[in-house]
């Protein structure tokens, strides 16, 4: 616990499965959840770093910042999702390819 | 005693992130988030950051996580809820996830990382919100911006056509 390196690996294993859940799920909504898995992996990176690096909090700022980004993307992303699903009546990314209706 | 919460809160983070994008039930995966986001939220209290940490629930927990289990169940029917949830690519996106840690692990464990010692601070909710309101207060004001007009967009976005 008192060193960075484990919070390094913690965080890229959880960036490697939000990679891996954006390209393999097909339901808009898991992934999004992904995507909230890569932001919080970047975010654990930022929060290590400050602590190991003087406890200087930048890092935190950033942290906030990231936080509230993941707080608007989810917030559009579910109003898309829904509205696709009134349209189309599927939330299958692979489904939804049409650009008119 | 410590160690070992550190080593079981990462191991319990790791395994919730597995079942989030394993899972082929969507509303258990929503479930696992929850727990993942909760593990990480146990790290922060390891790195010092109480303030992220009650942000990362109140934010992440209460706001993001309850808004996603809305939109499952929003537009889950319940006939379709046992169809498969992966597309053909998932071998393919193993070996590329894969792949992309073994280079990250490469990076990290190569790199020599070096460490500055520091004491431990009472609180940091003090610092963090002068740093806001000083150094930091043209991101902040655009970050405020930036969430009024996610609201407004996400209002207009799901407002019934007419």
């Amino acid at each position: 616990m008192d060193h960075l390196n484990n919070y390094l690996f913690i965080s890229a294993v959880l960036f490697s499965l939000g990679i891996f859940g954006v390209m393999t799920r097909r339901n808009g909504i898991a992934v999004l959840m992904g995507v909230e898995l890569i932001l919080n992996a970047a975010n654990i990176n930022f929060v290590a770093f400050s602590r190991f690096g003087g406890m200087n909090l930048d890092g935190h700022i950033f942290g906030l910042i990231i936080i509230v980004l993941a707080a608007a993307e989810a917030a559009v992303a579910l109003a898309i999702v829904i509205n696709i699903y009134n349209n189309l009546n599927t939330i299958n990314v692979d489904e939804a390819s049409s650009l008119k209706e | 005693m410590a160690e070992i919460l550190f080593w079981f809160i990462s191991f319990f983070t790791i395994v919730s992130a597995f079942f989030v994008v394993l899972n082929n039930q969507l509303l258990y995966s929503a479930i696992a988030l929850l727990f993942t986001l909760f593990g990480i939220a146990g790290l922060y209290i390891f790195l010092w950051a109480d303030f992220i940490a009650g942000v990362q629930l109140l934010v992440y927990i209460g706001g993001i996580n309850v808004l996603i289990i809305f939109g499952i169940m929003l537009t889950n029917r319940i006939a379709s809820i046992r169809l498969s949830q992966t597309n053909i690519q998932q071998g393919l996106g193993g070996v590329f996830s894969l792949w992309l840690f073994i280079i990250i692990s490469i990076v990290i464990s190569k790199t020599n990382w070096y460490q500055i010692d520091s004491v431990e601070p009472t609180s940091t909710v003090r610092d963090v919100g002068t740093l806001l309101l000083t150094k930091y207060l043209l991101p902040f004001e655009a970050v405020s911006v930036l969430l009024l007009g996610a609201l407004i967009g996400a209002a207009v976005l799901s407002r019934k056509a007419n």
